[in-house]
């Protein structure tokens, strides 16, 4: 009963945002919302056609398998890859990193028993290697530098006859490092050709040009919510050859690594949001840049004590904005800024379930009291240039109010 | 590591926006801290004691969420007007009644802000050098979660730093 008296005092939480002048939603890390034509594209798959199960034998079936075929289509096309085979729907990025880790482990232990990772993954490849830690292979986390760019040297050194996967990120979630993929796997490959080498290419796709075979790479993620598709969706590209186990078993349909009825709604919708990101891409992109560096450039410019987190220019995402602001905790700011229409995250401790903040604050030097303090923050091609000066408006006051009340530094002097 | 959903009361919401007693107090009789930058979490709280010791008044800051504040924020006006002997008996869930509920994983706010009120009144009574009989030798639940909080998170911040600095220097 008394979950449920808190549960109830949302409707007041929500309500207390009335008012507000001003709505920016920056919290593309963990949600999207899906533009108006994402959506009209999708209704007509859940009740007007190809509604069928792909896999079954009559009109709507048909119907079915051939949209999910040219979906596959399109997305081998967007990442360069060579057969529509080697793209598999799944229900997105966490599902397809889990499936990347945990199936090309099992399907390679005759190989040997290592894997490598960076230290600043997503937990979905943090919390994959745990688990194959515990059946008994080997996990080696390669550090980063200041700005999260992954040690080459570290890489080779670590790479032995053992290593069976390498998984490391193309672009950073929460820092927006964008790693030199290129030449890890170069590297990789060089020094034991049997390795695979997979990247969560989750904060990539859609905003950086990726073409699978200059990269290298054997496995890629793929994410739909992070380029403002529906969430539930993803895919995992797998390299024609490359051994991977499902990890789920049932009725196999045209996804050979994940079982049960393909959800041909979203992946309708993945494809809308791959085929919007991808027109246009130059102008999206140089957008986002442009947003992202006014953005930052205004809160370091009007703030003190702030710095970014993660590399400048170029080398970082296009959309990515990670910042940390000294004494002033990140769960209350999201909660300032949220009273104020500016929908943020945080690295935070506080918004977590244990005491420790962001590893990949940490990873990249942060201190517990920088990560605590850290806001992250992404723009799409939809926000504009008012969106952001709103923020820029109300993020010092909101920053101010907080210091004013903090017990750092004796705080309200 | 994972986030937890954070329904926060309305009572909280309201204290984060409009905290009371907040600020430091130039006259305070006591100070007190509990909790570290670390943490993510640190409390500081000024009392003004009187001869018959009453908290006359009692202040706070506040480094950390929106539920460190509003607990904190709580905690000055529920110990506001108290003997310290009743001060003290105020308990962590006294201060997430207060509240309105606290979501399980802020119950260490709570257990913080009454961290803090307990090290000041020791302290007070330390200093003028007698120690009344119902204020326990051994240290309260919360006094020693809060010593534990702060313990982990230094632990946890000094392991991280020493990892990454042999990491990096190898490199």
């Amino acid at each position: 009963m008394e979950d449920f008296v808190i549960f109830k005092s949302v409707e007041k939480l929500i309500k207390a945002h009335e008012g507000i002048e001003r709505e920016v939603y920056l919290d593309l890390e963990n949600s999207s919302p899906i533009p108006k034509e994402i959506v009209e594209a999708m209704i007509p798959y859940f009740s007007e056609k190809a509604y069928g199960n792909p896999t079954v034998t009559h009109k709507l079936g048909w119907m079915a398998y051939e949209e999910i075929q040219k979906a596959s289509q399109r997305v081998a096309e967007y990442v360069g890859a060579s057969s529509i085979e080697e793209v598999n729907f799944t229900p997105g990025e966490t599902e397809s990193n889990n499936l990347a880790l945990i199936g090309t482990a099992l399907a390679n232990k005759e190989k040997g028993n290592k894997i490598v990772i960076s230290d600043i993954e997503p937990l979905s490849i943090t919390f994959s290697s745990k688990t194959l830690e515990k059946y008994g292979f080997k996990v080696e986390k390669i550090p980063v530098d200041k700005e999260g760019f992954v040690s080459l040297k570290k890489l080779l050194d670590a790479i032995d006859k053992e290593t069976i996967l390498v998984s490391i990120m193309l672009a950073n979630h929460e820092i927006g490092t964008v790693e030199p993929i290129k030449e890890a796997v170069k590297i990789v490959k060089e020094k034991n050709p049997e390795t695979l080498f997979h990247t969560d290419a989750s904060d990539a796709y859609g905003r950086i040009p990726i073409d699978i075979d200059k990269l290298g790479v054997d496995l890629m993620t793929l994410s739909s919510y992070k380029i403002l598709g529906p969430r539930g969706v993803g895919a995992l590209y797998v390299r024609e050859g490359v051994n991977i186990k499902r990890l789920l078993e049932g009725q196999i349909g045209t996804q050979k690594l994940w079982p049960g009825v393909e959800n041909l709604p979203l992946i309708i919708g993945f494809l809308k949001a791959s085929e919007l990101a991808f027109q246009n891409f130059g102008k999206n992109v140089s957008q986002m840049k442009k947003l992202r560096d006014r953005l930052i450039g205004g809160i370091l410019e009007r703030i003190s004590e702030t710095s970014l987190n993660g590399p400048k220019g170029d080398k970082r995402a296009p959309d990515n904005a990670n910042i940390s602001i000294l004494h002033c905790e990140g769960e209350a700011l999201t909660i300032e800024l949220s009273l104020k229409g500016v929908y943020a995250s945080s690295g935070s401790a506080c918004t977590r379930l244990l005491l420790q903040p962001s590893h990949v604050l940490t990873a990249i030097g942060r201190k517990f009291e920088e990560a605590h303090g850290s806001i992250l923050m992404k723009v799409t091609r939809h926000h504009t240039d008012e969106d952001i000066e709103y923020v820029l408006k109300v993020f010092p006051k909101a920053v101010e109010r907080l210091r004013a009340i903090s017990s750092i530094k004796g705080g309200a002097r | 590591m994972s986030r937890a959903p954070l329904p926060y009361s309305s009572k909280i919401l309201e204290l984060f926006k409009n905290p009371k007693n907040l600020g430091k107090m130039e006259d305070a009789t006591i100070f007190a801290i509990a909790g570290s930058p670390a943490c993510g979490d640190m409390i500081a709280f000024y009392l003004k004691i009187n001869e018959d010791e009453v908290i006359e008044k009692a202040t706070f800051e506040s480094y950390g969420c929106a539920a460190n504040i509003a607990t904190a924020s709580i905690t000055t006006e529920m110990v506001k007007g108290k003997k310290l002997e009743d001060a003290w008996k105020i308990s962590w869930k006294k201060v997430a009644d207060e509240v309105g509920g606290l979501p399980t994983v802020k119950i260490h706010c709570g257990i913080l802000s009454v961290g803090a009120v307990r090290r000041a009144i020791r302290e007070f009574y330390e200093k003028k050098g007698e120690k009344p009989s119902w204020l326990q030798d051994e240290l309260t639940i919360e006094e020693k979660q809060t010593l534990e909080e702060e313990e982990l998170a230094k632990v946890l911040s000094e392991k991280l730093v020493r990892v990454l600095s042999k990491k990096i220097g190898e490199k």
